[in-house]
C-alpha cells in the first residue's frame, strides 16, 4: 500500500499535466463525473486492506496463540460448542460496515449519473473495429462535423456523450474523466463527462472487441473555452485544396486508392469505413493511439499497416516511393 | 432371513473387512482389472480419480496457456504472440480453468468422497455418474480438437454477442464452443441430479440431516444451484447456433434480436456457477480444517444455512456483470445491494474458520496451511468483490485488471488452495500413502508466496488503468512494473504447482503408509481402511452423532454410532435407502453393475455434436439413433433392479 500513497502523491505532483506518468491510472480523477466513484474507491479500498489486515492478523493470532499442544488422538475440546461469539461480533460488525457502504455507493451512483447543468455541447461516439467515430452535434446542422480518435472539449463544462456501435460490443472508457459506458450495437446509451483541468486524457476500448482490442485508443483534450471555439470552427471547415504539386499529386493517389474508406471533407473522397481525415493533422495521434501523428509514421502507417496493428481493418497499402510520398505530402496539409 | 413378498428385514450383523463375508462383497463389488473393466466400471471411487486426474490434467494445460500469455504481457510490446494466438489462449484459458478444472475438480472429490461420507456403498446413480465422466471427457477433448487444427474460441469464455456471431468470428471455433458446452452441460446436469438424490437417499441410518458433513452441503447446494443454471446457459449457446448456422436472429440486431439477451442469459447461469465452483471447496475446507485443529467446527449450522443463502443470493446478481450496459440507475442499485448483501453470508463462514482455529489447537500440517492461508485469500478475494459490488466504482474497476485479480482470487484461492489442501488431507485414503510433509512445506510456501506476488498487483494493474484482455501494452503508461512483476509471481506459483505434482507421484509410489485415518478425523470416511474396499462398508453404519469416530472422547446426543455393525445388505450389489431428512432405512437398493451403457451413450452424443459441427445431418440421424437405442437399453426395466424391498420398520 505503500505503492498507493506513492501514486497519490505522485498524482498530485502532476496534477497540471495528469495524463503525464500514468494516463490511464483512475486513482486521481478529473471532472464530477468520476470524482464521486474515485473517493468512494479510495473508501472502500481502505476498508478492504483493513479488513484484510484484521483477518490476517486474526488467522496469525488464532493460529499462534499460545496453548499446550495437543498429543495424539486428543482433541481440543470436549464438547462441540464455543467460539460461537466470534460468528455473531464478526458478522455484526460487518454488517454495520456494509450497510454504511451500501448508503456511501447509492449516494455516489446518484451524484455521478447526471450531470449538476445540462450539458450544452452533445458528441457522439461511435465504436467501430477498432477506432472511435466522433460526431459533434450542433443546432445547425451545417456546424456539425465528425472526426476520430479524438474528443475536444472545454474545461470545465459537462459534455453528453452518445454512444453506439456498428459492429461489436465497446466500451467507451477515459478513465480520468468517467467510468465505462458499453457501446452495444442497436442501442444508443448516454454518458457525460466534465474535465476541470485542462490536459490531455487518455482512454481506450474496455471491452474485449477482437484482434486489436488492444489498439483502441482514445484522447479527451480538454482545452480552454476560446481554444475550443477556435477548433471547433476550424473542424468545421472543409479541407483546403492541395496547393503544391506533390499534395496535388497525392490528393489524386488518395481518391483513388484511399477515398473509398476514408472521407476528406470538401473532397471526393467519401468513404464511411474508416477514420475521417478532414483535419487529420490537428490530431495527436494516428491509428487510434498507436503512433504520434508524424509524416514519418503517416508513411510507415499506409504501407505497413498490418504490421503495425494485425489484423487492423486497414490494409497495407502497396504504393510506390513516390505515390507514398506524395499522399503523405498531401496528408500534411491536412491542418 | 425374513423375506415376505415386498417386505424384507435384512440381517443385522457385526463385521469386519477381514471377516470372510467381505471376501464376498468384494467379489460382488470389485470391477474385473483390464481395460475392459476400466471402460465399464461404474465405481464411485475409481470414478472421482477420473475425475480428479482428468480435471488436474485441464488445470495444467491451463496453467500452460496463462504461462504463455504473463510471457507476452512481461514486457510492452512483445510480439511474442499474435493477436489472434492470444485470444485464443486466454479464451482457452478461462474455457479449461473455469469448466474443464474448477467443477470437475469438486465433483471428483464428492465422487469419491460422498459415499464414504454417507455411510453409502456407491452414489444413487451408479451409471449415470460413469456417464457424466465419460461425457465431461468427451466434451473437455471436443473443446481441445479446435486447438488442434488452430482455430480455437477465440472470443472470451463469455463469448459475447455480436462478436461471437459468425459475422465476426467466421469458422468453427465459435461453434465448436457452443456445441461443447451443451454436452458439458448436460455432464453438469446429471452429476448434479445423482449429488441431490444421493445425499437424500442413502445416507447411513441415523445420519439425519443436520449430522451431514460440510462438504456434502457445500455440494448439495452447488449442485441445486447447477440444476438451475445450466439451462440457461445451455439454451444461450444453442440459440448462438441456430444464429450462426441458420440465420435466426435471436442475437442479430439487424434481424431485431437482442446482445444483452446472451449478457442475461450468460451470466443467470454465470453467477451462480461461481458459487457453485467455490462452496464445495468451502466445505472442504469447513470439514478437514477442524480436524487439524483438533475440534469441531464452530456454527455448523450457521455455516450450512451461510452455504445456501450464498446460494440463493447468487442467483439476484447476475446483472453486476453488466452495471456499464446502460441498464437504469434503479436496477443497477438493486443488483449492487444484492451483490453486496454476500459478504455476510461469506463473513459468517470465515469467523467461523477463525473461531475453529482460535478454540481449537492446530496440528501444523500442510494441509493445516492450505486451509488457514485460504482464510486470508478467501478474504483478498471478497473484500475486491465487494469493491467492484458498487456501481460507480465498477464502471472504473470492470473490464480492468482489478476484476482478473479478483477472480484469481476467487478460484484459485478459494477453489485450488482447498483442492490441493483436501489432497494432502483425502491423499492417504485414496492410495494408502502420506504426501511428504516436507516437500508439501515447500509446495505450499512456493504456491502461497507465488500467488500472492502474482495476482495482488493486478489489482495495482487493474487501478493503473490496465484493460483487461489486451494482448499488449504500449510503454509508458506505468503498467511495465505490475506486470513484470506478476509474470515473475505466476512463474514461482507455476513451480509450487509442479512440486507438488511431483509430491503426488513421489508419495503415491515411495510415501509413508498411512493407515485407515492417519489425522484421527471424526467422519465415516477414516472409518475404512485406505484405500477402502470396492463395497466400501462391510454392514451399513449406524450414525449417532455428527462426528461418530469422535464420540469416544467427544460428548455427544444419546444415541452411539456404530461403524461394524448394521445392515448386512450381500445378497448382490446392495446397499440401504433412508428417508430424506431424519434418514431412518426405508428400502434395500438394488445397484447396478458395471455396464458399458453409459460410455457408449457419451459416445453416441458426442458423436451426434461432431456431425453438427460439420453440418454432417445424416451423422446427426445416426448418432440420434443410436443415442435412442442406448438409452432405451440402459433403461431397460430389470427385475433385479426393483426397489421393491422396504425395509419393515421396527
Amino acid at each position: 500500500m505503500k505503492r498507493r500513497s506513492a501514486t497519490a502523491a505522485l498524482g498530485s505532483l502532476l496534477a497540471a499535466a495528469p495524463a503525464l506518468a500514468q494516463p490511464m491510472s483512475y486513482l486521481q480523477t478529473f471532472g464530477p463525473a468520476a470524482h464521486p466513484a474515485t473517493v468512494l474507491g479510495w473508501g472502500l479500498g481502505a476498508i478492504s486492506l483493513f479488513v484484510m489486515a484484521i483477518i490476517a492478523i486474526l488467522v496469525l493470532a488464532a493460529t499462534f496463540r499460545p496453548r499446550p499442544r495437543v498429543g495424539p488422538r486428543q482433541l481440543a475440546v470436549t464438547r462441540d460448542a464455543g467460539g460461537t461469539a466470534w460468528i455473531y461480533v464478526g458478522v455484526g460488525l460487518t454488517l454495520a460496515t456494509l450497510i454504511g457502504c451500501m448508503v456511501w455507493t447509492m449516494v455516489a451512483l446518484a451524484a455521478v449519473v447526471h450531470p449538476p447543468v445540462a450539458p450544452k455541447i452533445s458528441i457522439e461516439v461511435h465504436g467501430n473495429q477498432w477506432w472511435w467515430g466522433v460526431r459533434y452535434r450542433d443546432d445547425d446542422p451545417s456546424r456539425m462535423f465528425t472526426t476520430a480518435n479524438e474528443i475536444h472539449v472545454p474545461v470545465g463544462e459537462p459534455v453528453r456523450i452518445e454512444v453506439s456501435s456498428s459492429d461489436v460490443i465497446h466500451s467507451f472508457w477515459v478513465p480520468q474523466l468517467a467510468g465505462k459506458t458499453d457501446v452495444i450495437p442497436g442501442q444508443t446509451n448516454v454518458t457525460w463527462l466534465q474535465a476541470d483541468r485542462p490536459g490531455t486524457y487518455r482512454g481506450q476500448c474496455g471491452e474485449f472487441c477482437g484482434a486489436q482490442h488492444a489498439g483502441m485508443g482514445i484522447y479527451v483534450i480538454a482545452d480552454a473555452p476560446a481554444q475550443f471555439a477556435t477548433w471547433r470552427n476550424a473542424q468545421v471547415e472543409p479541407a483546403p485544396p492541395p496547393a503544391s504539386t506533390a499534395a496535388r499529386q497525392g490528393y489524386g493517389v488518395f481518391v483513388a486508392r484511399c477515398g473509398a474508406c476514408h472521407t476528406i471533407r470538401g473532397t471526393n473522397a467519401g468513404g464511411l469505413i474508416g477514420p475521417d481525415l478532414t483535419h487529420l493533422m490537428s490530431r495527436h495521434t494516428i491509428a487510434a493511439g498507436l503512433l504520434p501523428n508524424n509524416p514519418g509514421n503517416l508513411a510507415g502507417w499506409i504501407a505497413n499497416a498490418q504490421a503495425l496493428k494485425p489484423g487492423s481493418r486497414m490494409p497495407s497499402i502497396p504504393l510506390s516511393g513516390p505515390e507514398l510520398g506524395a499522399v503523405v505530402a498531401y496528408l500534411t496539409t491536412l491542418h | 432371513m425374513a423375506s415376505t413378498g415386498a417386505f424384507r428385514v435384512p440381517i443385522i450383523a457385526r463385521e469386519t473387512d477381514s471377516s470372510p463375508i467381505a471376501d464376498r462383497l468384494d467379489r460382488t463389488w470389485r470391477t474385473p482389472a483390464g481395460i475392459f473393466g476400466w471402460l465399464v466400471s461404474v465405481d464411485h471411487k475409481s470414478i472421482g480419480k477420473r475425475y480428479l486426474v482428468t480435471a488436474f490434467l485441464f488445470l495444467i494445460m491451463g496453467g500452460i496457456e496463462a504461462a504463455v500469455m504473463r510471457a507476452q504481457l512481461i514486457r510492452p510490446n512483445q510480439t511474442l504472440l499474435s493477436p489472434e494466438a492470444y485470444n485464443q489462449l486466454f479464451t482457452m484459458h478461462g474455457v479449461t480453468m473455469i469448466f474443464l478444472y474448477a467443477m470437475p475438480v469438486l465433483s471428483g472429490f464428492s465422487n469419491y468422497i460422498w459415499p464414504l461420507m454417507l455411510g453409502s456403498r456407491d452414489m444413487a446413480f451408479p451409471r449415470l455418474n460413469a456417464f457424466s465422466y465419460w461425457t465431461f471427457l468427451f466434451a473437455g477433448c471436443f473443446l481441445y480438437a479446435s486447438f488442434v487444427v488452430g482455430r480455437a474460441p477465440d472470443a472470451g469464455w463469455f463469448n459475447y454477442v455480436p462478436y461471437a456471431s459468425r459475422e465476426y468470428d467466421p469458422g468453427i471455433n465459435i461453434d465448436d464452443y457452443a456445441l461443447g458446452m451443451i454436452l458439458l452441460g448436460v455432464s453438469g446436469t446429471v452429476g448434479a441430479i445423482n449429488f441431490i438424490v444421493t445425499l437424500f437417499r442413502t445416507r447411513a441410518p441415523g445420519m439425519s440431516i443436520n449430522r451431514v458433513p460440510m462438504m456434502v452441503w457445500g455440494t448439495l447446494t452447488a449442485s441445486v444451484g447447477n440444476l438451475f443454471a445450466i439451462p440457461a446457459v445451455s439454451l444461450a449457446f444453442f440459440l448462438l447456433w441456430l444464429d450462426r448456422q441458420f440465420g435466426a436472429h435471436f442475437y442479430d440486431v439487424t434481424g431485431g434480436g437482442q446482445p444483452l439477451l446472451w449478457q442475461h442469459l450468460f451470466w443467470m447461469f454465470g453467477h451462480p456457477w461461481v458459487y457453485a465452483i467455490v462452496l464445495p471447496a468451502m466445505g472442504i475446507v469447513s470439514d478437514a480444517l477442524p480436524v487439524f485443529c483438533r475440534r469441531p467446527l464452530v456454527g455448523y449450522t450457521a455455516v450450512a444455512l451461510a452455504t445456501i443463502t450464498t446460494m440463493i443470493l447468487g442467483f439476484g446478481v447476475w446483472v453486476h456483470h453488466m452495471f456499464a450496459t446502460g441498464l437504469p440507475p434503479l436496477s443497477l442499485s438493486f443488483f449492487s445491494a444484492a451483490s453486496m448483501v454476500i459478504v455476510i453470508p461469506s463473513a459468517v463462514a470465515v469467523f467461523a474458520w477463525i473461531a475453529t482455529i482460535w478454540t481449537g489447537r492446530p496440528v501444523f500440517t500442510t494441509a493445516f496451511l492450505f486451509f488457514a492461508g485460504f482464510i486470508f485469500v478467501f478474504v483478498v478475494g471478497g473484500v475486491s468483490g465487494f469493491m467492484t459490488a458498487a456501481v460507480p466504482l465498477d464502471w472504473q474497476l470492470t473490464d480492468t485488471y482489478f476484476v482478473v485479480a479478483h477472480i484469481h482470487y476467487v478460484l484459485i484461492g478459494i477453489n485450488v488452495f482447498p483442492v490441493v489442501g483436501g489432497i494432502y488431507y483425502w491423499f492417504p485414503k485414496m492410495t494408502g500413502k502420506l504426501l511428504n510433509e516436507t516437500l508439501g512445506r515447500w509446495n505450499f510456501w512456493l504456491m502461497f508466496a507465488g500467488f500472492n506476488i502474482g495476482f495482488f498487483p493486478m489489482h495495482i494493474a487493474g487501478l493503473l488503468g490496465m484493460p483487461r484482455r489486451i494482448y499488449t501494452y504500449p510503454d509508458g503508461l506505468g503498467w511495465n512494473t505490475v506486470n513484470l512483476i506478476t509474470s515473475l509471481g505466476a512463474y514461482l506459483f507455476a513451480i509450487g504447482v509442479l512440486l507438488f505434482v511431483i509430491n503426488v507421484f513421489r508419495s503415491a509410489k515411495f510415501g509413508r503408509v498411512a493407515g485407515p485415518n492417519p489425522w484421527d478425523a471424526p467422519y465415516l470416511e477414516w472409518s475404512t481402511p485406505s484405500p477402502p474396499p470396492a463395497y466400501n462398508f462391510a454392514v451399513i453404519p449406524t450414525i449417532g452423532s455428527r462426528y461418530p469416530l469422535w464420540e469416544d472422547r467427544l460428548e455427544h446426543g444419546p444415541t452411539d454410532s456404530y461403524v461394524d455393525q448394521g445392515y448386512l445388505l450381500n445378497r448382490g450389489r446392495e446397499t440401504v435407502g433412508t428417508t430424506a431428512l431424519d434418514a431412518e432405512p426405508d428400502v434395500v437398493l438394488e445397484m447396478p453393475g458395471d455396464t458399458i451403457a453409459p460410455l457408449i451413450l457419451a459416445i453416441a452424443l458426442v458423436a451426434l455434436i461432431c456431425a453438427a459441427l460439420f453440418h454432417a445431418w445424416w451423422g446427426v440421424g445416426v448418432a440420434a439413433a443410436v443415442t435412442f437405442i442406448a438409452a432405451v437399453a440402459w433403461l431397460w426395466p430389470e427385475a433385479r433392479l426393483g426397489q421393491t424391498k422396504e425395509i419393515a420398520r421396527g
